[in-house]
């Protein structure tokens, strides 16, 4: 590990003030950075404990539900109005990690994950994410986990939480303290797509710090669900994650949501699919033609072919079963 | 060895087993039953648990990384990058001049060794490889040594690790099957003999039977994932060396590490109390010899503690399997050929091609046989023993092709096995010691309810769970090594020390060798203290191979017999044992007594006290271990699975597990049950999700961590259920069988073979990941 200064902050003006420094981190809970350090791979100079801030979960008449980005993961999960009106975000933090990483983990963290390409975390493998320009070991080597959606010659790493995915599908918005000031950035363009710089994965600036998640209220948390296929029953991460919410009036969808984990850079808005859907019956083979859409532009590598596959069943089956829960109770 | 030296020695070995195998029963140990098979309502077979529990919920067993000792120095290990080639250069300069660096070792100022004998080249031999440790410029698998930092923490150790910088040469390695293969496979060798079989024409028999299965089944590399990372703290004394080590070999590490070192063996003092976990991995590899090295260079105690990524880089796991299984049988299901061979990997500086054909040799009688495990070599971490090598991924491989035939057939597949049950060894003709396979498998159904089964995949679904139900044969052989001795004191008292260099790895060693004593010299268990883990204690005892329970069982019936003798002659003429003789008398309440005639007993107490002694004291060699050369001495299991499977996802999820055990006497119901689940466990993560992810470009493991190499978690084990036919095997001593290693095998067909009843697809290729099955 690279030796560094640890600095906790007694609040956020003092947290900005310190993460201002050239090879200042922020810490929340540690369980990604701090892996990262000990595999040398993320070498800060300064560590700004920033898992003391932001710790609270409240209602707000115009924002919606707010997630302090300090709320453990567990906290979150478990929150009687996170529970009542988004049980598709709550489902997804529980199908991440396992229950000690949860229980430290922070929301904010989760957001800032980064892959864990087998080829990222080996310094003597080539990754462009590591050193730019160099190249990427995992186009041709293991890349069962790697995404099949929006990838690019230079990086085929996959975004690996589970609870981003939810977030895409309610249509959050991450909230970012800065030196200059606050911004809003919906949760679907936080994340970026590799391109050519796959070494940039938020649009967040040097020294902006994760306030908080908005959730907006919506019509689908009462036909919401988050499933997860992995290659073992806990603490995997996702080969393909769904987190989909529909909004029915009788047979036609009035309102779907639909995205994906496990298969891109980034956590998947299905925006094909949702839009072939929307005003639309509410089919098997309206979702299997729907799924069969959004995953028209995969592209596979060596290992993960079968993500396609699997992707395209997933989506059409969970909405499917969507649509035979009960009528929610308005 | 020259040629002519070497098939002079193999004449001579194959004379002498002729001789032992016609040799009358009751020369053989074993001949005459071990008297303890006798005691049915003792200490034997009661379920206790583990004596060293407390210690160990308390944190208060000391492990090896745990010992503290004075100016402690912390050692981190640099791997090489490259599959093979020669170091050009080391830049050290920044990792020398890191914080409380003590020491950077290189192959340019490493102390000169000698080579380290490689596990079975010697009796006490132990290194995982012979690959010279830190001499030279050399690199032969990436992942190897090639720099240690000795600092006075181990962060600071670990830091200036990461600081060194390694330039290369690079050479074109082997790091590919392919590539391998085109070097031209080779004959695989094992206990000194090639893992070679042809009896009748199995082709020939083949090509002409009217039912045939004739697949292929792969498996994948495995690497080693106890719980207690490799570890050492090392210290020497002038020119003796003292090493606390977390190993199953004590004196095989002792005497392998005089060697590399040039030193006698009474040099060198090894001490392992307690063991996290071993499976065959905790022998000798470089990590010891390193810290031993560095230790003499810096004139400081070292303590290496292998990180997790460390392991997989610098010791061996199981190794990569590519098998054909053949099988042609009539109509009744009688077998005419069995055939099992295959290409193994592994590299040339080790000793062990996975011999996965070895339960093809004793499990099904056959009309024809033809076995053969071909090697290729490879740059890579040299493979090793773990858990049931051979018969774990061999048993894969042949009860999923049984599966297949029985399919075919239209036969049960219990019901074929058992049609083809031998009468004797099959291919060597000996008698069997004991052997209750049928009797396991008729219980095993009956409890797990297999008569419900449709033989008709996907005929049973739980809305969108396919359920399948599957069965395999499980089999280990019994095992004695050579070597065994102990040394029994029994004080005036009534306490006795039973000491050997024997092993505890967490399965119950101490536990269960203190009742057998206890039961053996009739005291409580807690006037027996069973000491073991010092290779200065008798015996040469490896826990490996199933076999210390036999092997320390063994040594201690010769110990006993002669402190019974020394007993009787203490007791005299005026002791009611007057006149009997040693294999007369039994220990029974704190005493000697007849056993024709209980009645006539003797309190050692009473004994003593009148010989006016304070103690007694006998130490012996158990017997040469020739009765797995008079008789086939085998342990067998019968394994049933049911797995629900995701019709829309493929994902596997085993819902039931029970195994039905054949292994002698049980000694401990609550250790061996543990070990008997344990071993089922280790088998659903081979079956579902073990895989290293050796990268074939560059012969780097991609996956060291417990993050990415994927072994059961909880959620992925159901209810497990173990029983057994606890028959004593007459020809062992206890007339117990080991347990350590039979319950990893046949777990990975009884899952394949529960899938394709689930699903009517047949995965040969482990592990059964779900892509398999969409």
């Amino acid at each position: 590990m690279h030796p560094f200064r640890y600095e906790p902050a007694a609040d956020t003006p003092a947290a900005l003030a310190l993460g201002a420094a050239a090879g200042a981190k922020y810490l929340g809970g540690g369980t990604n950075l701090v892996d990262l350090m000990r595999e040398t791979i993320e070498r800060p100079d300064i560590l700004v404990d920033v898992s003391r801030l932001a710790g609270d979960i409240t209602l707000d008449d115009h924002y919606g539900l707010i997630i302090g980005a300090g709320v453990k993961n567990t906290a979150a999960a478990t929150d009687r109005l996170v529970r009542e009106r988004f049980p598709l975000l709550s489902q997804a933090i529980l199908a991440g990690a396992s229950g000690q990483i949860r229980n430290v983990a922070s929301v904010g963290g989760n957001v800032m994950q980064r892959t864990r390409c087998l080829y990222f975390f080996d310094d003597a493998a080539r990754c462009n994410k590591r050193e730019p320009g160099a190249g990427c070991d995992a186009v041709e080597g293991f890349n069962r986990n790697h995404a099949i959606l929006g990838a690019s010659p230079a990086c085929v790493a996959t975004h690996p939480s589970d609870m981003c995915v939810a977030l895409a599908a309610l249509g959050a918005t991450v909230r970012v303290d800065g030196p200059h000031g606050e911004r809003d950035i919906p949760i679907v363009d936080f994340h970026q797509l590799p391109g050519e710089t796959p070494q940039i994965e938020t649009v967040l600036r040097p020294g902006e710090l994760i306030a908080a998640i908005l959730l907006p209220a919506n019509g689908v948390a009462a036909r919401s669900s988050y499933r997860k296929v992995r290659d073992r029953s806990s603490y995997a991460f996702a080969l393909v994650s769904v987190a989909a919410g529909l909004e029915l009036e009788g047979d036609t969808i009035v309102d779907v949501r639909l995205a994906l984990g496990g298969v891109a850079h980034k956590p998947w808005r299905a925006f094909i699919a949702e839009t072939a859907l929307k005003g639309g019956p509410a089919t098997p083979a309206a979702f299997r033609q729907a799924a069969a859409a959004e995953l028209a532009s995969a592209r596979p590598l060596r290992d993960n072919a079968f993500k396609i596959d699997l992707a395209t069943r997933l989506i059409a089956d969970t909405l499917e079963k969507l649509t035979q829960t009960a009528e929610p109770a308005q | 060895m020259t040629g002519v030296k070497a098939a002079a020695q193999a004449a001579m070995q194959a004379v002498m087993k002729k001789a032992v195998a016609l040799a009358p029963d009751s020369w053989i140990p074993g001949g005459e039953p071990d008297p303890l098979i006798r005691h049915k309502h003792g200490l034997i077979g009661a379920a206790i648990s583990r004596i060293d529990g407390p210690l160990k919920v308390a944190g208060q067993a000391r492990f090896s990384a745990e010992f503290p000792m004075e100016r402690m120095t912390y050692a981190a290990l640099h791997y090489s990058t490259i599959a093979k080639g020669r170091i050009t250069a080391i830049d050290a300069a920044s990792a020398r001049a890191a914080p409380g660096v003590v020491l950077v070792m290189t192959h340019e100022n490493a102390p000169r060794l000698n080579p380290t004998p490689p596990f079975m080249s010697k009796p006490k031999a132990a290194g995982g490889d012979s690959v010279p440790v830190m001499q030279d410029d050399r690199i032969h698998w990436n992942g190897q040594p090639v720099a240690l930092v000795l600092a006075e923490t181990q962060e600071q150790a670990d830091h200036a690790q990461s600081l060194i910088r390694v330039s290369y040469a690079p050479e074109a390695g082997v790091t590919s099957m392919a590539s391998a293969r085109a070097q031209g496979p080779e004959q695989g060798y094992f206990r000194g003999e090639p893992l070679k079989l042809e009896q009748g024409d199995a082709e020939d028999l083949l090509a002409a039977a009217p039912h045939r299965v004739d697949a292929a089944y792969s498996t994948p590399r495995h690497n080693h994932n106890s719980i207690e990372l490799h570890a050492a703290t090392v210290a020497w004394s002038g020119d003796e060396l003292y090493i606390h080590d977390a190993t199953q070999a004590v004196d095989h590490v002792a005497w392998s590490i005089a060697e590399a070192f040039g030193i006698e063996e009474r040099q060198v003092r090894v001490t392992s109390p307690y063991v996290g976990g071993g499976f065959g991995s905790k022998i000798l590899w470089q990590h010891q010899i390193l810290a031993a090295a560095a230790s003499k260079l810096a004139g400081r105690p070292v303590r290496i503690m292998v990180s997790r990524e460390g392991v997989f880089r610098i010791v061996g796991g199981r190794t990569v399997t590519e098998q054909r299984v053949a099988i042609g049988a009539q109509s009744d299901g009688g077998f005419d050929a069995i055939i099992h061979t295959g290409t193994v990997a592994m590299t040339p500086h080790n000793n062990l091609p996975e011999p996965f054909i070895l339960p093809a040799r004793s499990a099904y009688a056959a009309k024809s046989f033809k076995l053969d495990v071909k090697t290729v070599k490879l740059n890579m971490v040299a493979n090793t023993f773990m858990r049931a090598p051979g018969e774990s991924v061999g048993t894969f491989g042949l009860e999923s092709a049984i599966d297949e035939l029985a399919f075919d057939l239209g036969m049960d597949p219990i019901a074929l096995r058992i049609r083809n049950e031998p009468d004797k060894d099959p291919t060597t003709g000996l008698p069997f010691s004991a052997r209750h396979i049928v009797e396991a498998w008729g219980a095993g159904a009956e409890r797990f309810g297999w008569d419900k089964r449709n033989a008709q995949p996907r005929a049973q679904r739980d809305g969108d769970w396919l359920i399948g139900l599957g069965c395999a044969t499980a089999t280990y052989p019994y095992y004695r090594m050579p070597g065994g001795a102990a040394r029994i004191v029994l004080r005036k008292d009534g306490h006795a020390t039973v000491s050997i260099s024997a092993h505890e790895m967490g399965m119950g060693t101490s536990t269960v060798q203190t009742q057998i004593a206890a039961e053996r010299l009739g005291l409580t268990m807690e006037q027996v203290t069973f000491e073991y883990g010092d290779n200065t204690l008798p015996g040469v005892v490896l826990a490996g191979g199933s076999q210390q329970t036999a092997a320390i069982g063994g040594a201690v019936i010769a110990a006993h017999r002669k402190l019974v003798g020394e007993l009787l002659k203490l007791a005299g003429n005026d002791s009611p044992l007057a006149g009997l003789k040693p294999d007369e008398v039994g220990g029974f309440d704190g005493g000697l007594c007849s056993l024709q005639d209980p009645s006539r007993s003797e309190s050692y107490a009473s004994i003593l006290a009148r010989a006016r002694q304070d103690e007694v004291m006998a130490e012996a060699d158990g017997s040469p271990p020739l009765e797995g050369q008079h008789w086939s001495m085998h342990s067998h299991g019968a394994m049933f699975c049911e797995v629900r499977v995701n019709a829309v996802t493929g994902e596997v999820r085993v819902s039931r597990f029970l195994g039905s055990f054949d292994c002698g006497r049980i000694i401990n119901a609550k250790t061996a049950a543990s070990q008997f689940r344990g071993g089922i466990v280790m088998g659903l993560g081979l079956a579902l999700m073990e895989e290293t992810q050796f990268d074939e470009r560059t012969g780097r493991i991609m996956n060291p961590s417990l993050a990415e190499y994927h072994v059961p978690v909880h959620l992925d084990v159901p209810m497990i259920e173990v029983m057994w036919t606890d028959e004593p095997d007459p020809h062992t001593p206890m007339g117990a069988r080991g347990v350590g290693e039979i319950g990893i095998t046949g777990v990975g067909a009884a899952v394949a073979n529960a899938v394709f009843n689930a699903t009517g697809k047949r995965v040969r290729d482990l592990p059964i990941t779900l892509d398999k099955l969409l």
